[in-house]
C-alpha cells in the first residue's frame, strides 16, 4: 500500500478538462457506469433474455415429439397448467418443503449458534464437525441418506434400531421403510441437516459482532440470562436471522437435487423444481413446460418482493 | 477447565453453579456436534467396508477395512473413469469463479467506491435474478444452447455458473470493497494512481480476504450444481455431480461403492471449506459478516 505513495505523478489523470459542463458531467457519469455494465449486461443477457423466450414460448403450443405443429394456442398452456393437478400440488409441496426447512434449521442453527459461542473444551472440532454436512457434495448427500442411512434393510437407522432393541434383549425391532412411510419428511430431514450448518454459521457470526461490554454491563445491573437473551441477544440478531432465512429460502425453494434422488418426485414429494424437469425432459413438451415457469416466476416475483423489502434494511442503514 | 476459566467473570455466589452449567453445555455442544457428523462418519467408515460388510443389520462397526469401494469408483470392473467428469467440474468451477470475479469487482467498485446513482436499485436487480427460479429458464437455455451448437459443452456450463454466483459476488465484494477507507483511495489519487494502478495496488491487495470468500462460494456452488449439468452436458462435458448419479444407476446398489463414490466427489469441496471455514461464513453472510 505505502507503494502506491512512490508511483510517479501521471499528469493526465490530475488535468481538469471542461470543455462544456454539461457533456463532461454526463462523460463522468457513463465513467461511474462503465465498470457496473460487464457484469449488468452480462446478467442481462444470460438470465434475463431466456425468461422473455420462456414468455413467448408459454403462449405456444410446442411439443418436442411433433415439431411441425408448432403454433400459437393463447392461454392454452396455461389452462392446462392451473387444471394439471400435479402441478397445483407440487405448489403445495414447494411451499411446505421450503417452509418447514428454513424454519426448523433456522431454529437448530439458532440453538447451535447458542452452544458455540460459549467457550469450552474443543469448540473448534465440534464447529468443523457441524459445518460437515455443507460441504458434501448435495447429490452425494442425498445418496448416502437414500441408501446408506434410509434403507429399509441395511440403512443406519435401521441398524441402529436392531442394535438398540437388541441390547434390551428384542429379537423384533420396528423396521420402517422410511422413505415410504414419510416421502416428504424424509426429503426435508436430509435437506434440515444439510441446510442447518448455514443458518448456524451466519448465526454465529451475529452473535460474536455483539457488543459484549453492554451484555456485561447488562449482567452487572442483574440481567438474568433469559433476558439477556431475549432482551438484547435475539434483537442484535434480527438481521441475521433475516438473512439466514432469505437466503436459506432462495435455495431451498429451487431444491432439485434431494428431491431427484431420494424419492425421484414419487410420493407426493415433486416440488416445482422437479415438476418443470420432469414436463421438459420427459414429456417434452415445451408449451407447458414454459407456462409453468412463468407461474413459477411470478409466484417466486411476490415472494421476492416481500423478501426484499425485508433485506432492504441490510442496505439502509448504510445509505442513511 | 481451563476454557471455563476464560469465559467472562461470573458473580461470586453464582460462580461455582456457572461453571458446572458450563461443563454441561459444552458436553451438550459435543454430543450435537457428534449427532450431526454421524451420516458423515458413517458415509466415510462405509466407503472402506467390503460391500457384504457394509449391508449388514445391525451395522458392523468394526468390520475389516479396504480401498475396494474407491478401486471401483476409479474404474477397476467398468473400465470408466470418473477423471473426465472431475477436469470437466474442475474446468466449469475454476474459470467460471475467475470470470466471476473479473465481473464482480469493477462492478462492486461502481456500486461501493464510486457508486452510480441509484446503485441500491442496482443491488436489488442482481439480487432478485438469484431469486428467479433458474430452473424455469432451463427450456430456452437448452432451445438456444442447441441452436448454437452448444449442447454437452463445457463452456456453456463456465457461463451458465458464472450467472449464478455473479450476483451473490456482487453483494459480497460490494461490501468488501465499502470497507476499504475513503482516505487511502484519496490518498492514492492525489499521488496520481489511475484506476488500474489503484485497482492492483491499493483495491485487491486490501480486499485480497473477501475475493478468497467470493472465489470459495462461488467454487462450491459451481462444483455442486447438478440440474443444470444434468440436462445440458453430455458424454464429453459430464460433470463430478452428473457422473455421481449416473455411476449409482449403472453399478446398481452397491453401498460401500456408493458411499466411497460420495466422499470422492465431496473431496474438493470439504477441503476447501476446512481450510477455509472464516471465509466461508464471510462469503455466506454475503460479505455481511465479517
Amino acid at each position: 500500500m505505502s507503494s502506491t505513495s512512490t508511483e510517479r505523478i501521471r499528469p493526465s489523470s490530475v488535468r481538469k478538462a471542461a470543455p462544456s459542463p454539461r457533456l463532461s458531467e454526463r462523460a463522468v457519469a457513463w465513467g461511474r457506469r462503465a465498470p457496473l455494465l460487464p457484469a449488468l449486461v452480462f446478467m442481462v443477457i444470460v438470465t434475463q433474455l431466456p425468461f422473455v423466450a420462456t414468455l413467448v414460448i408459454s403462449f405456444m403450443d410446442w411439443n418436442a415429439l411433433y415439431p411441425d405443429q408448432r403454433a400459437f394456442t393463447g392461454l392454452g398452456n396455461y389452462a392446462k397448467v392451473f387444471s394439471d393437478p400435479n402441478l397445483r400440488s407440487s405448489v403445495f409441496t414447494t411451499i411446505e418443503l421450503t417452509v418447514v426447512v428454513v424454519l426448523i434449521s433456522l431454529m437448530l442453527g439458532l440453538l447451535l449458534a447458542l452452544l458455540l459461542d460459549r467457550s469450552f473444551r474443543g469448540r473448534g472440532l465440534v464447529r468443523t464437525m457441524l459445518i460437515a454436512p455443507f460441504l458434501i457434495v448435495p447429490v452425494a448427500s442425498a445418496l448416502v441418506w437414500k441408501h446408506a442411512l434410509y434403507n429399509p434393510e441395511y440403512g443406519l437407522f435401521n441398524g441402529l434400531l436392531t442394535w438398540v432393541w437388541k441390547l434390551f434383549g428384542s429379537n423384533s425391532p420396528p423396521q420402517p421403510d422410511w422413505i415410504t412411510s414419510m416421502p416428504l419428511g424424509a426429503v426435508e430431514a436430509s435437506l434440515i441437516w444439510q441446510w442447518t450448518p448455514f443458518m448456524m454459521l451466519i448465526i454465529l457470526a451475529g452473535m460474536q459482532s455483539r457488543p459484549l461490554d453492554i451484555i456485561e454491563a447488562a449482567r452487572v445491573d442483574g440481567a438474568g440470562t433469559w433476558q439477556i437473551f431475549r432482551f438484547m441477544t435475539l434483537p442484535h440478531l434480527r438481521r441475521y436471522l433475516e438473512l439466514a432465512g432469505l437466503l436459506g429460502s432462495i435455495y431451498v425453494v429451487q431444491n432439485f437435487d434431494a428431491v431427484f434422488t431420494i424419492t425421484s418426485g414419487g410420493l407426493g414429494t415433486a416440488n416445482l423444481p422437479y415438476t418443470i424437469y420432469e414436463s421438459f425432459y420427459q414429456a417434452h413438451d415445451y408449451g407447458q413446460a414454459s407456462a409453468a415457469g412463468v407461474i413459477v416466476v411470478i409466484g417466486t416475483i411476490v415472494v421476492a418482493t416481500i423478501a426484499l423489502r425485508l433485506v432492504s434494511t441490510l442496505l439502509r442503514e448504510e445509505t442513511s | 477447565m481451563t476454557a471455563i476459566a476464560a469465559a467472562p467473570p461470573a458473580s461470586r455466589r453464582a460462580g461455582g453453579r456457572r461453571r458446572h452449567t458450563g461443563a454441561l453445555w459444552g458436553l451438550v455442544a459435543w454430543a450435537v456436534g457428534l449427532f450431526f457428523f454421524i451420516p458423515i462418519a458413517w458415509m466415510i467408515l462405509t466407503s472402506f467396508h467390503s460391500e457384504p460388510d457394509a449391508a449388514t443389520n445391525p451395522p458392523s462397526i468394526a468390520a475389516h477395512l479396504t480401498m475396494q469401494g474407491y478401486r471401483e469408483f476409479f474404474g477397476a470392473s467398468t473400465g470408466t473413469s470418473p477423471w473426465p467428469a472431475v477436469i470437466n467440474s474442475m474446468t466449469a468451477s475454476i474459470v467460471a469463479t475467475l470470470l466471476v470475479l473479473a465481473l464482480s469487482i469493477p462492478a462492486a467498485y461502481a456500486l461501493s467506491i464510486k457508486p452510480v446513482r441509484k446503485w441500491t436499485d442496482v443491488m436489488f436487480f442482481f439480487l432478485s435474478t438469484k431469486m428467479l427460479p433458474a430452473v424455469a429458464g432451463l427450456l430456452p437455455i437448452y432451445l438456444i444452447a442447441k441452436n448454437l451448437g452448444m449442447l454437452d459443452n463445457i463452456w456453456l456450463m463456465v457461463i451458465l455458473y458464472t450467472s449464478m454466483n455473479l450476483p451473490i459476488a456482487v453483494w459480497m465484494m460490494r461490501s468488501f470493497l465499502a470497507e476499504i477507507p475513503m482516505a487511502i483511495l484519496e490518498a492514492a489519487s492525489i499521488d496520481g494512481a489511475g484506476l488500474i494502478t489503484v485497482f492492483r495496488r491499493v483495491i485487491i491487495p486490501i480486499s485480497a480476504p473477501g475475493i478468497a470468500a467470493t472465489s470459495l462460494i462461488c467454487f462450491i456452488f459451481s462444483w455442486n450444481e447438478m440440474l443444470f449439468a444434468r440436462v445440458l452436458t453430455g458424454v464429453r462435458s459430464t460433470t463430478a455431480p452428473v457422473f455421481l448419479t449416473s455411476f449409482v444407476t449403472s453399478q446398481g446398489l452397491f453401498l460401500a461403492q456408493v458411499c466411497a463414490a460420495a466422499v470422492a466427489v465431496s473431496l474438493p469441496v470439504l477441503i476447501a471449506g476446512f481450510a477455509a471455514q472464516d471465509k466461508l461464513v464471510q462469503g455466506l453472510s454475503l460479505g455481511a459478516v465479517k
